[in-house]
């Protein structure tokens, strides 16, 4: 009878019954939702505080045009004298607006400031900025004798429709939205890899620091061992995440009910409501378009391809280096090369995607199997050309072999080392044994 | 067949280092084979190829008549030097896994345990995890982890390092009660005196290399010295001493006694243990009268300073 089952079962079955992967199963969704409603409670919090903001307008000329908003009042305090309004401001104000008195109107675009000890963000100074620029516009468009009412009714805004030659429309920001299901999917490969790659380097370390491992490559074969790990973790893994995401859609199933029937309460109006079903009638035809325009089965097979060569390439280097050490602190050096390409394949694909899915860059990183897996399901949604997914995953599955031929060979020599921290040179010369 | 396992010429390298240079063994059926060596001889190398855990470089291995193949792990029970168990593990599925691993079914592993546990009396702890165990009932587990799959060869490398005198006599008489149903036995240790007494064949192995094999006493005999140690309560040891000196080359020697006698080694030179016993009975009165039987440490180091 083949060993192989037995060893998955094992493997599965110390995972799954692991006092902290049910906990972290379970709890991790609600783990998830808890901080989504802490951010949005604290950032609602935020919302609530209103900032004062002092103008001193010596020229008489801003006072009325800052406009108070939700979070922000003005308070003009022109009339003090400058000292008091700037002790005032300095004391009870987040900040204050200094208008100089000056000669030419003009000089105020680059006189005014704005005097606090907190450094402003960058959106509120544009505001002001927006403000003054506006005011002073209009101001010289007067002086050249232009009619700024009629100019302001001159101005058009546009809407580009976007449509093929086919002669169907076209959708808006879909490169947006393609490359967002592209990062979920690059994103996902990785933390899976991260997690189930890291759990199957510790089993690794179990097993030699328990020293049982002689004993069971006395029966099977290291390669049968290494393998049983990586396909028994990972559907451990699988089933995480099944469970995570049923969890995950029960609880936004019941947080929508939840916040539905606060919605009911608060707009007791009837009418609303096929006004409502309306909306989100012409919100699911949209999004039945978009998804129309990706294609769905054919990302969601590449993706199923790539997980599976991408995550048995990196967890067989995981073992590798389980194998080597002795405990998990000794395992740093090891995996940063190991983190360092998937860290790149996301935020290089990232970029050079969004940027341009077909450009030099991210074609050779959707072709270099270490970053393939994130970068290619990236580019996958704006259409790629069936030869280079086809080089692609030939790359992938070939440099699987060969990795897993290599992280074996280590180890192999590695599980039967105890109490040295070995180097990459006596990794290499393991490769020899 | 009478070999249950045959050696022919390994060589097993590690880089540049030599581990095992050439070596040849073959161990009878049924018996209790010494391999013994100082630290980092080559006898962990040469076992860990017996159990197909590496391979070797050149040369071959013959198990019952038949070339190493992997099927035979099913044949070897094998106790590391190094050994251990799942920690949160429970002890009767991790029996049940390890054998299984072997290759027997489920249902005879069940049986054999079921044996096991019952012999030790350790039934209650199947559903215990082993980390929750003593050091000295997880060797208990780790024994029968070794025999469970009934092997034909077991091999055990330095049985008795970590346990406890009270065990290791156990593990000692369950390896002799296996041994005398037919179980051929390899132990394999540095401490060379400690297994003296169990096994009947031996094998010197040395930096690589294979110095001295064969049964044990045949090697003992070989390198018999023909020296007596002699006990003697004498009222003229001046004259026992003239006689001596005569015919033999003698030597101080020291050994347990009640006695409040006169020790000495005698060196035969050649002549019959009755011509010996002669003088001394003229002598005195004979208390002690013992051939120096070479210990296996003496004749390694023997035979090492000899090259």
């Amino acid at each position: 009878m083949s060993v192989l089952p037995l060893i998955i079962k094992r493997e599965f079955i110390s995972k799954v019954r692991n006092k902290s992967f049910i906990v972290m199963t379970f709890l991790g969704p609600l783990l998830i939702v808890a901080m989504t409603a802490l951010i949005a409670y604290l950032s609602k919090a935020n919302e609530g505080e209103v900032k004062k903001i002092a103008i001193y307008d010596e020229a008489g000329i801003f006072k009325n045009d800052f406009k108070n908003s939700q979070e922000i009042v003005y308070v003009d305090l022109s009339s003090m004298p400058f000292k008091t309004a700037k002790d005032t401001a300095s004391n009870s104000y987040e900040g204050m607006i200094y208008v100089p008195k000056v000669a030419d109107i003009q000089e105020l675009a680059t006189k005014t400031e704005y005097i606090s000890d907190d450094s402003p963000r960058m959106e509120f100074l544009m505001e002001i900025e927006a403000v003054i620029n506006a005011k002073l516009s209009k101001n010289n468009l007067q002086e050249l004798g232009f009619d700024s009412d009629k100019i302001e009714k001159a101005k058009v805004k546009s809407d580009v429709r976007v449509s093929k030659f086919s002669g169907e429309e076209g959708l808006k920001y879909l490169n947006e939205i393609k490359i967002g299901i592209g990062f979920l999917f690059g994103y996902l490969i990785m933390m899976f890899i991260i997690i189930y790659g890291n759990m199957v380097m510790r089993s690794v370390i179990e097993e030699k620091t328990n020293r049982i491992i002689e004993i069971i490559i006395s029966s099977v074969k290291p390669f049968q061992l290494m393998m049983g790990k990586i396909i028994g973790t990972s559907l451990a893994g699988i089933l995480q995440f099944i469970v995570w995401i049923l969890l995950g859609l029960g609880l936004m199933f019941v947080l929508t009910l939840f916040g539905a029937s606060q919605a009911d309460l608060s707009t007791t109006t009837a009418q609303m409501q096929p006004e409502q079903m309306e909306m989100a009638t012409g919100l699911l035809g949209k999004i039945q378009l978009y998804l129309n325009e990706i294609p769905t089965i054919t990302l969601f097979l590449f993706f199923i391809l790539y997980f599976i060569g991408g995550y048995f390439l990196y967890s067989s280097l995981y073992a590798a280096i389980g194998a080597a050490v002795d405990s998990e602190t000794d395992s740093q050096q090891f995996l940063l090369p190991i983190i360092m390409p998937l860290m790149l394949g996301v935020y290089v694909g990232f970029f050079t995607v969004m940027n341009d899915p077909h450009g030099t860059v991210a074609t050779i990183f959707s072709m270099i199997p270490l970053t393939s897996p994130i970068v290619m399901l990236m580019r996958i949604p704006f259409g790629v050309p069936w030869w280079q997914i086809a080089l692609s995953i030939a790359i992938l599955f070939g440099s699987f072999l060969g990795i897993v031929w290599f992280a074996s060979k280590i180890y192999r020599v590695g599980i039967l080392m105890y109490g040295k921290k070995p180097t990459w040179k006596e990794l290499f010369k393991w490769l020899k044994y | 067949m009478n070999s249950i396992l045959e050696v022919h010429n390994v060589v097993k390298q590690y880089g540049d280092y030599t581990a095992l240079n050439s070596v040849s063994l073959s161990v009878p059926k049924g018996s209790i084979y010494g391999l013994l060596g100082p630290n980092g001889a080559g006898k962990t190398s040469l076992i860990r190829i017996i159990n197909q855990i590496t391979m070797p470089d050149g040369g071959e291995v013959i198990l019952d008549g038949e070339k190493l193949a992997p099927k035979h792990v099913q044949y070897i029970g094998y106790m590391p030097e190094e050994r251990g168990l799942y920690k949160t593990m429970k002890v009767g599925e991790q029996c049940m896994y390890l054998a299984q691993l072997k290759g027997i079914s489920e249902a005879d592993a069940k049986k054999q345990l079921k044996y096991w546990f019952e012999k030790f009396e350790i039934e209650s702890w199947w559903n215990k995890k082993i980390q929750e165990l003593s050091k000295g009932m997880a060797q208990k587990v780790q024994f029968i982890v070794t025999v469970l799959h009934q092997p034909k060869l077991l091999i055990l490398d330095e049985p008795f390092s970590g346990f406890d005198p009270v065990n290791a006599n156990l593990i000692k008489d369950e390896i002799i009660e296996l041994n005398k149903k037919g179980t051929s036995v390899i132990f394999s240790t540095h401490r060379m005196e400690s297994v003296e007494e169990m096994c009947d064949h031996i094998a010197l192995i040395h930096k690589s290399n294979k110095l001295i094999e064969g049964k044990l006493i045949d090697v003992k005999k070989e390198h018999r010295t023909n020296a007596y140690e002699v006990g003697i309560l004498s009222s003229n040891v001046e004259r026992l001493m003239y006689d001596l000196t005569q015919k033999f080359q003698l030597q101080q020697t020291d050994f347990k006694s009640l006695n409040d006698e006169l020790k000495i080694e005698v060196q035969l030179n050649g002549s019959a243990p009755n011509e010996l016993l002669h003088i001394l009975t003229q002598n005195g009165q004979v208390t002690h009268f013992v051939e120096k039987i070479p210990s296996i440490n003496d004749i390694f180091i023997k035979t090492v300073t000899n090259k």
